[in-house]
Order: C-alpha cells, then sequence, then structure tokens
C-alpha cells in the first residue's frame, strides 16, 4: 500500500478490525431476503413471455384459478395506472411508467422472459403449475437484438412513438433530424478542431468493437416478501441496494403515499447496481393486497439472466490521432449501446468515463442509446464505463505501438489532471490518475522480465469512475457501557457497516469493536440514497462522521458540567476528555457514558450528510497472460490491480473491492456474454453455459492501493467499489496481442474468437509474405 | 401432490425426523420445512455450490438431492460447523482474512472447504483452488477466500 502524502495518522481508519456482521455471515444465522417465512404466507410465480416481441392479444387466468391452493392471479391490468414522471434512482434516471412495464408487460412483450402474469399459491410448486393453465394469446412481432439492426431502416419498433432525443453538449441539437427510431437519445460533445488535428496527426489509429451484454451476476436471485394491510400499510421485506428507492417505485406503481410503504432491508447477496430497480415487488404487492396474505417471491436463476440485470451490449469505433512524441491531437469516439427493451443504458456515462484519464482537446464523441428486444439494462459497476474503455484503452495501446512508445510512457505524456477539462467542459478535480499510472509504470510487475515460454504477454489498461456522493443518514446512541449503536439506512453489500462505524469511532475515540453498526428500515431512519455508485462508506461515512462529532460536543458538555468548567475548557485528545484548567483530570468515554443518567440524560446525535465532491476514483491494471494457440485457452499468469482509494477505511475491504472488480472485468474479457440464438432466445441462461470465473479460473489478484486524498471527505476516502471493473478487458486484450500478435475487437475473447484471430493473423501474414516476394 | 413422506436423518448430530413430499429437494426442506436457512439457492441447478451440505462426509450440493434421499444418512449443515461458543477455525479465518462481502455464498464456501480440509489437511493453494471451483463467488474474486482457507489449515 502506498500513501503518497504525509497526513495525520488515524487510529482506526486504516486498521483491519473484524467486520460487525460477520459471525452471523459465517454461522449462516444472517437473513437474507430469501430466509423470510411469514406466518400465513404464499408464494407467487411469475408467466413470462416466450417470444422475444409480440403483442399481447388476451390474457384468461380462469383455468389458473380454479386449480387447488391457488389464491390470486395479477397482470398488468391490476396495477395502478402510473404517470410518466421521472424519478432519480442512483445513477440512472428512470421512467416509472416503464418500471412498471417492465415488471408486468402492459400490451406487448419486448423481450424473451418479460413477465405477464403472477400467480399466488400455497406452496412454490403448486403457483408454478398454474403458470401453465394461464392462457396468453399473443400477435408475434419481428425483433431486433442488436444496436446495428435496430437501427436499419424499417426495423421493427419496440416503442411505436419514440423519437430520438438528440443532445449536443448537454442541449437538445436542433440541426439533428430525429424522427421515430429505436434510438432513444443520441448525446454528442464537440471541442476544438479535429480537421486541424488530424493534419497535425503523425500517427492516426482507427479501430472498431463490438460487445455483448454481462450480467451482475450476484449469487442471490432477486426476491421480495410484500404484506399489504387492509389498512393500505405495506410492508416490503426484501434485498435491495436502496430501500428508499424500493419504497419510492412501490409507492408510484401502487398510487400509495410513499409513507404508507415501509421496507425493511435483508441482508443482501450482491448486487453491483442489478438490485436497484423493481422487478417482484409490485406484482406481490398486488397478490397481497388480493388474498390478504403476506407474498414471497424468488426468481429462478433462469429468471434473472432472462429478466434483471444485464448491462449494455454495444457496437463502438474509434479514430485517434498523436503527434510523433506521442501527444493526443484527435479523439473521435462513437459509442452504441444496447439499452434492452426500454430507453437507458449507461452509454453517456461510457463515453465521458472513457475519455477522462486523458487530455483531449479536439474531440467529436457521440453516445447513442438504443433499445433491443432483451431485458431493459440494469447498472452495473461503473456502468458504461468498463465498455468504453474497452475500446479507448485498447486503441491507444495500438497508438503507442505505433509510435514505438511504451504504453504507460504514452499515458502518462496524456494524462489528465486536477483542472483538466473533460469532454462535457467541466474541470477535473483532486484526482490519482497520475500517481496512478507512476504506480503502474513503476510497480515491480511491470519493470519484471515477461514469464519465460512461447505466447506468453502483458498489458495494461487504466479505468476511471466519478463516484458519487448524495444523501445519507445516520443516528448515534450512546450507552451506558460506552459503547454506541449506529444506525444507518445503508444496506451493507461488502463491509460498509465496519467501513462506516470506524469513522464515527474515529473522531470518538473509541475502537470500531465500540461502535455497534444497524441498518434500519425505511420507517426508522432518515432518508439515505443508493448503496451504489461507490459512495456508500464515502457519503454515510460523512453523515456518521457528523453524528459522532454532535456526540462528542455533547460529552464535552457533560465532562464540563461534572468539573463545573466551561466547555471550551475540555480539550479532546486520544479518547480523554480532559480538563485544561487542571490536566490531571481526565475521563474516557465509557467513564461519562457511565454518568450520563446523572449529567443530563442519555446521549443521542442524528445527522444527515449530502456531500458532493465525491472524489473521482481511477484504476489501472498488469496482466501477464499465457496463450495456448492450439485450443485459445487464456491462462492468466500474474494479475497486479491498482486503484487510487483516496483514503482507504478498511484496507482489506478496499483490497476486496478491487480484487472483485478486477476478476468481473477478468469474466467479461475472457467468458461472459448474453448468447442470444436467431430466434431471440437466450440460449445459456444458467451458470453451466454463462461462465464466471472460478476460484481454478484465477490467479491472486495482487492489489494496490494508492491514495491521493479526496478534499471532500475528513479523512480522504474515495469511493472504492466500482472503478476496479474497468481496466482489465483492455489489459488482457493488449496482453493477449503481445503473446500472440493477434488483435481481438470483440468482447468475449473466448477460446473460439482467439483460435480465429490468431489464424486470420497467420493468413495476413502469408499474405504479405507472398507480396514481398 | 403426491403423498408426503417420514424421513428420518441425523441432522447437525440430533436425530430428527421430518414430513417431504417426493419431489422437494433436501435444500427446499431444510430451508422451508427446518427453517436451517444457512444453507443458500443461488441456482437450484448444482452450479454454484451456494447449497453445499455434508451428507456422510462428502459434499454435495443440497439442490441436486431429493430430501427423502437422506433417510439414514448423516447430514452437516453450516449450522452445525461451529461447537457450541466456538468458531470452527475456518469461520474465524473467514473473519480475518475478509474472506466475505456480501456474505451469500459464504457457508457453502465454509461446508466445502471442511470437506476438503477433513480429507487433506495439507492441501496446498492449487488443490484448494480445484476443491472450491464448484462454489461460485462473485464479489470476492476468491483471493481472500484461498488464503483463509490455507490459513484454517494452519489453526488446525
Ligand atoms: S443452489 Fe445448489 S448449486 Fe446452486
Ligand atoms: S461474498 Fe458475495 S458471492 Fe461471495
Amino acid at each position: 500500500m502506498t500513501t503518497t502524502e504525509n497526513r495525520p495518522q488515524f487510529k482506526v481508519v486504516g486498521t483491519r478490525p473484524v467486520r460487525h456482521d460477520g459471525l452471523e455471515k459465517v454461522t449462516g444465522k444472517a437473513k437474507y431476503g430469501a430466509d423470510v417465512i411469514l406466518p400465513g404466507m404464499l408464494y407467487g410465480k411469475v408467466l413470462r413471455s416466450p417470444h422475444p416481441h409480440a403483442r399481447i392479444k388476451s390474457i384468461d387466468t380462469s383455468g389458473a384459478l380454479k386449480i387447488p391452493g391457488v389464491k390470486a392471479v395479477v397482470t398488468a391490468k391490476d396495477l395502478p395506472i402510473q404517470s410518466d414522471k421521472m424519478v432519480e434512482l442512483g445513477e440512472a434516471h428512470a421512467n416509472m411508467k416503464q418500471i412498471a412495464e417492465n415488471c408486468l408487460a402492459n400490451d406487448k412483450v419486448l423481450y424473451k422472459g418479460h413477465a405477464v402474469a403472477a400467480v399466488a399459491a400455497t406452496s412454490p410448486h403448486i403457483a408454478e403449475e398454474a403458470l401453465d393453465a394461464i392462457k396468453v394469446v399473443y400477435e408475434v412481432l419481428p425483433f431486433v437484438l442488436n444496436v446495428d439492426d435496430a437501427m436499419k431502416p424499417g426495423a421493427t419498433l419496440l416503442h411505436e412513438n419514440m423519437v430520438t432525443r438528440a443532445v449536443l453538449g448537454g442541449k437538445p441539437d436542433p440541426a439533428k433530424q430525429v424522427g421515430k427510431s429505436n434510438v432513444s437519445s443520441e448525446m454528442r460533445w464537440v471541442g476544438g478542431n479535429l480537421e486541424q488535428a488530424w493534419k497535425d496527426s503523425h500517427v492516426i489509429v482507427e479501430r472498431e468493437y463490438f460487445t455483448k451484454p454481462v450480467h451482475q451476476g450476484y449469487i442471490e436471485p432477486h426476491v421480495t416478501t410484500v404484506n399489504w394491510n387492509p389498512d393500505g400499510k405495506i410492508t416490503v421485506w426484501t434485498s435491495t441496494q436502496h430501500t428508499f428507492g424500493v419504497r419510492q417505485q412501490a409507492a408510484a406503481i401502487l398510487q400509495v403515499p410513499e409513507g404508507m410503504v415501509k421496507v425493511i432491508p435483508m441482508e443482501i447477496g450482491g448486487g453491483f447496481g442489478g438490485k436497484i430497480n423493481v422487478y417482484l415487488e409490485p406484482a406481490a404487492a398486488m397478490l397481497s393486497k388480493k388474498t390478504g396474505h403476506p407474498v414471497k417471491m424468488v426468481m429462478t436463476r433462469k429468471e434473472v439472466f432472462e429478466a434483471s440485470g444485464p448491462t449494455s451490449g454495444s457496437h463502438m469505433k474509434m479514430k485517434v490521432g498523436a503527434t510523433k512524441d506521442g501527444k493526443i491531437t484527435g479523439w473521435q469516439l462513437w459509442l452504441a449501446f444496447e439499452a434492452g427493451a426500454y430507453p437507458g443504458s449507461p452509454v453517456a456515462m461510457g463515453a465521458m468515463c472513457s475519455s477522462a484519464p486523458y487530455i483531449v482537446e479536439n474531440f467529436d464523441v457521440s453516445a447513442l442509446d438504443i433499445v433491443v428486444n432483451k431485458p431493459k439494462v440494469a447498472a452495473y459497476r461503473a456502468p458504461g464505463s468498463p465498455i468504453g474503455a474497452f475500446a479507448v484503452e485498447s486503441t491507444l495501446d495500438e497508438l503507442a505501438e505505433k509510435l514505438g512508445m511504451d504504453p504507460m510512457d504514452f499515458r502518462l505524456k496524456n494524462a489528465a489532471k486536477e483542472g483538466t477539462r473533460q469532454i462535457t467542459g467541466a474541470p477535473l478535480g483532486k484526482i490519482g490518475n497520475i500517481e496512478v499510472m507512476t504506480q503502474v509504470k513503476n510497480h515491480p510487475h511491470y519493470k519484471s522480465p515477461l514469464p519465460v515460454g512461447p505466447n506468453v504477454g502483458r498489458g495494461v489498461g487504466m479505468g476511471y469512475w466519478f463516484n458519487i456522493g448524495m444523501q445519507s443518514s445516520a443516528a448515534l446512541n450512546v450507552n451506558p457501557d460506552g459503547s454506541v449503536s449506529l444506525v444507518t439506512g445503508s444496506v451493507d453489500i461488502g463491509g460498509t457497516r465496519v467501513a462506516v462505524a470506524m469513522q464515527a469511532a474515529e473522531i470518538l475515540g473509541i475502537r470500531a469493536e465500540d461502535v455497534i453498526p444497524t441498518v434500519a428500515d425505511t420507517d426508522s431512519i432518515g432518508w439515505t440514497g443508493v448503496t451504489g455508485g461507490s459512495r456508500t462508506a464515502f457519503a454515510t461515512g460523512i453523515a456518521a462522521i457528523n453524528a459522532a462529532e454532535e456526540v462528542k460536543k455533547q460529552l464535552i458538555a457533560r465532562a464540563a458540567l461534572m468539573w463545573e468548567v466551561k466547555p471550551e475548557d475540555i480539550e479532546f485528545k486520544d479518547g480523554l476528555y480532559i480538563n485544561k484548567k487542571s490536566p490531571k483530570d481526565s475521563v474516557t468515554m465509557k467513564q461519562l457514558a457511565a454518568k450520563m443518567m446523572m449529567t443530563g440524560g442519555y446521549v443521542t446525535a442524528s445527522a444527515t450528510a449530502n456531500p458532493r465532491m465525491a472524489g473521482a476514483a481511477y484504476g489501472a491494471m498488469i496482466v501477464d497472460v499465457k496463450v495456448d494457440p492450439e485450443t485459445g485457452k487464456v491462462d492468466l499468469l500474474r494479475v497486479t490491480a491498482f486503484q487510487d482509494a483516496g483514503k482507504a477505511a478498511h484496507p482489506s475491504y478496499v483490497e476486496g473491492q478491487i480484487q472483485g472488480g478486477a476478476v468481473q472485468g477478468i469474466g467479461w474479457a475472457l467468458n461472459e456474454e448474453y448468447f442470444h440464438t436467431t430466434d431471440g432466445v437466450m440460449a445459456n441462461s444458467s451458470w453451466l453455459d454463462y461462465r464466471m470465473p472460478t476460484s481454478l479460473d484465477l490467479p491472486m489478484i495482487d492489489p494496490v492501493i494508492i491514495e491521493v486524498p479526496n478534499p471532500g471527505h475528513p479523512f480522504g476516502l474515495r469511493g472504492v467499489g466500482e472503478v476496479g471493473i474497468c481496466a482489465p478487458m483492455a489489459a488482457i486484450r493488449n496482453a493477449i496481442f503481445r503473446a500472440t500478435g493477434a488483435r481481438m475487437y470483440h468482447l468475449p475473447m473466448n477460446p473460439g474468437s482467439i483460435v480465429e484471430a490468431i489464424g486470420a493473423k497467420k493468413a495476413a501474414g502469408h499474405t504479405n509474405g507472398a507480396a514481398k516476394k | 401432490m403426491a403423498k408426503k413422506v417420514i424421513v428420518q436423518a441425523n441432522l447437525n448430530d440430533n436425530d430428527t425426523e421430518f414430513l417431504s413430499e417426493p419431489r422437494q429437494s433436501l435444500l427446499e426442506v431444510l430451508r422451508e420445512t427446518l427453517a436451517l436457512t444457512g444453507t443458500k439457492e443461488g441456482c437450484n441447478d448444482g452450479n454454484c455450490g451456494a447449497c453445499t451440505v455434508m451428507v456422510d462426509g462428502r459434499i454435495v450440493n443440497s439442490c441436486l438431492m431429493l430430501a427423502v434421499e437422506a433417510e439414514g444418512k448423516k447430514i452437516t449443515t453450516i449450522e452445525g460447523i461451529a461447537q457450541a461458543d466456538k468458531l470452527h477455525p475456518l469461520q474465524q479465518s473467514f473473519l480475518e482474512e475478509a474472506a466475505l462481502q456480501c456474505g451469500i455464498c459464504t457457508p457453502g464456501f465454509i461446508v466445502a472447504a471442511k470437506g476438503l480440509l477433513d480429507r487433506e489437511p495439507k492441501a496446498d493453494e492449487h488443490r484448494v483452488r480445484h476443491w472450491l471451483a464448484g462454489n461460485l463467488c462473485r464479489c470476492t474474486g476468491y483471493d481472500k477466500i484461498i488464503r483463509a482457507v490455507l490459513k484454517a489449515e494452519k489453526e488446525l
């Protein structure tokens, strides 16, 4: 681990205590969404469309309702009418009506697996059998499965009235001709003088890339249990990244006041962005309303693949030029992302983030959001950024090679720094981009000779994610034994209870173990944003710090009262409250807490923070690969992943984020894809066929934490959750080139495609050879 | 619905009797009938290992075994790994090594790793990776899980 600046040393922040919720999780006692069992509970199952695109002519549920044990059936008709209002859902705006239609299809199904009806019964088996008794008449329609087909003139339209929203530099672009189309929006940023830039270029590289949708792959399927009481109170037990977001979406779709909905967060078995939008709650709520019983619904893994997640597939083009000494001249990027069935791909973020590590002065960047007959995409770890980075970091590698420059020297020469304007015109804040690049260049891995043997190569790549702030709330209650209960609204997916508790402990001068963190439901804590956007340790941390400062203030007043001095006469140092008038008088928090009842009662405090300067994060990867040219199999020999954490609150969990992001990126690079057959059906909707990395596919992932403090946080924290997934695809791709001479332009780079690329390379080599003779 | 069957098995050292439909998996009965929800469901088709339990000392994906097949067997689930107030060394090392993030895969990994260490207490890194290849974790990248298992070997 590397600290780049001299800063005050912390007592708790930066240490590695055991997480508070760990014991329950290693003994099987922790309660996840699927572990909810309620009196009188019914089980719900969903009937899904067998067609990728069809009009629903009729739905006959009468057969299902005749089956013993079946209690209710719902369809889209049962959902209260929704308005078109937009809501803020973490990282993406989502149209509420479309969220509702995604939960239960209205007049059309837009992808294979689209929910059409739901059944509640006394057992999950009966509910499942009842699905067969629902008769749906479809008028099957033509469908489109990728951005290029979706843009063709005459292509079938998913949303017949959708008109492209054209945006130039953040404002509507009146010059652009738009019409009815599957392109929901086309955003464009231009700057400088691109024509001149190409003239000034010594080398220009122009390349084209294709990627497939990939799933977040959380091990816990979507699950919810909803109880709708006759008095109108609705309770939801669910695994979500955002309790308040579920409350907002459920209330809007069910047309009830938000205050009538209480969302109780269960432990969550992974999310990565995929557990922000609701899928099951509206149907479960209506089934509960109809039956008067709580209704539990759990997706199968096939349903998770076919009807939740994934992130976009894409088609991208990049043209970039540089002067002889390696300065980037022109930058042209065209990104077209699949949004799935409804608009809202992360294509704009892909465009902005992939350009963010570099000084880009002359540019023309376009980002197209395109609907296709596949499941609606959801956020996935640094949404959009890894896809854009694959194109940018791959093209830059070829440019550096043509210039004969070391790939890191080339990047350092063009590295963005504080104040550099991004393509949006916004200047970058205090960032660790150059520090990360420098660490890569100086790292022993980068300097070491390649492992001996044929078909071995090394590659690098960079990544960027802006991170978000938003509102978080925290409450602290001092207990008579000197411990402190910490209540937040931030669901803990990967160790944020401990990371937030440590920040409160740091302020109060107590141990992390003396803070007892709880994640509360939406009735029991102030509004708190999503556990996503890499914001939780940062923003909820600041809320906890603010509450702890308030507790400290009150405890200082109590100490002053005890010694009959003014609060200004009390000094707080290393966990001790000291009487400056008589420095031998000092008490610990424990002693003050024991006397709380005599000095004015129990000490409590609550705080809300809404920080803006989340502190952008840069990451990088160095990877050594060995490729078997016969089979196309890629073995990862050594992986080093770098990331600027600002300040690592709990280094083990920061390392865990870096390693986890790296491995999701490795899966994306080498294996993972939604494989659709020509009939519009996902052919690999199980983990047998959608192959995520296993322990046997990987070496250790060596994490390097870089700490360039974020001025927007009292201890310097930056978000750490997401950026680690951005670099791997291009890094591995660049390593494969050095191992084999073959350049890859498609993801995933699976064995078949690598054998093909090596073959094509050989064929081209032979032709060239012949031409020379 | 076929008639339920009475099944007798030893569950976490207790002789237990339960009713099961012939079609119910051991996983479903553990979770829904016996309220042993520590065993998790990730896929219900044998591809993730979240549902790993031990049956007569062998690790089994409980989603792939019918509950009626448990008749006369000795079953150990995650709830049976710790001894009274003492954690198993694997549980302790998972905590200390931060080998879990969301924790949904953790019960399956701990039961599977115990199956390895019971047989091969000195398994090396490659062997541990090989043995645990049937357990998916999407959060950690496995690094800290492998380290935790290797650390537990030293404690045993
Ligand atoms: S739930 Fe049994 S292997 Fe996945
Ligand atoms: S810790 Fe989340 S799946 Fe393993």
